[in-house]
């Protein structure tokens, strides 16, 4: 197969993937936040200060990432934990950083054959928003935007062949 | 049930207290609650006295959760204390690699409070 062709089939590859990242994101968030995950507002324009980052390494190889707002990322927590959003600030980071690491683990955990063949990274969280990812994959990221209580968060699955 | 001693081992913070609260949900009447946020944290926690359930992570940083259930099997106040797994980890390998060297339990992420209930009541009753 040409250059052109794989990259092509990985594509179609990561776009099979999709229902199984989607409903990963749901189930984390129903089952830990108790809070659904709607489709993506198109009145809200998305504002990301805050990315979480969960490695994946082995055959499936790359970098989730989930980006949204500090307000997201305390309502989070607040969910969580159970708390009013004054109690939950302190906790955001750590909050963000499990809830994409559920994420990973859940989605690779759905992929049949992946679970022992792919190691996750401990979560790292970044704040800020004038900075550029590079993971070094090949590829476009498969991105799944979504709705958290009428806030955008962004799922990206970015994949090294 | 009797009052219950538990360690929690998570590198998250939000994680210890979400199973500390899974553990009341079930009913567990816990009298002491100790947190550590590795292995070699839960180690320490353990040398001047023991618990009577331990919950751990196995991907942490400084001692991930299976080579503390390593280092576990010498510790003389951690003698027959059940152990159960929570993690993101859910492979086979891990499951089986965890059941091998002294872990009682597994419970993959995301979990409610009663899958922590069904894992970890059976444990406490057999202790009794």
């Amino acid at each position: 197969m040409n250059s052109v062709e794989d990259a092509l089939a990985q594509r179609k590859l990561l776009e099979s993937w999709v229902p199984f990242l989607e409903l990963a994101c749901q189930e984390v968030f129903e089952i830990m936040l108790g809070s659904k995950l709607d489709p993506p507002d198109a009145s809200v324009l998305p504002s990301f200060n805050v990315t979480a980052m969960v490695g994946l390494a082995g055959q499936l190889c790359g970098v989730l990432t989930l980006r949204c707002s500090s307000a997201s990322a305390n309502l989070m927590a607040s969910r969580m934990l159970g708390v009013e959003l004054e109690q939950a600030d302190q906790h955001m980071w750590d909050a963000l950083g499990e809830v994409c690491n559920m994420i990973a683990g859940n989605f690779k955990n759905k992929l049949t054959g992946m679970g022992d063949r792919c190691m996750l990274s401990v979560p790292t969280v970044v704040t800020g928003e004038d900075y550029t990812l590079h993971a070094l994959t090949d590829g476009g990221p498969l991105e799944r935007p979504f709705s958290f209580a009428g806030l955008p968060i962004m799922i990206s699955l970015e994949i090294h062949s | 049930m009797n009052k219950v001693r538990a360690l929690i081992v998570d590198d998250s913070s939000v994680m210890r207290k979400i199973v500390e609260r899974s553990l009341r949900q079930a009913g567990i009447d816990l009298s002491e609650v100790r947190e550590a946020g590795n292995g070699a944290e839960g180690l320490s926690s353990l040398t001047d006295s023991g618990v009577d359930l331990i919950l751990c992570d196995i991907n942490m940083p400084v001692m991930d959760g299976i080579e503390f259930l390593r280092q576990l099997q010498t510790v003389q106040n951690a003698k027959g204390v059940p152990v159960v797994m929570i993690t993101t980890e859910g492979s086979e390998s891990h499951v089986v690699q965890a059941l091998s060297i002294g872990a009682r339990g597994y419970i993959r992420k995301p979990f409610t409070a009663d899958q922590v209930k069904e894992h970890v009541i059976p444990l406490l009753e057999q202790k009794k």
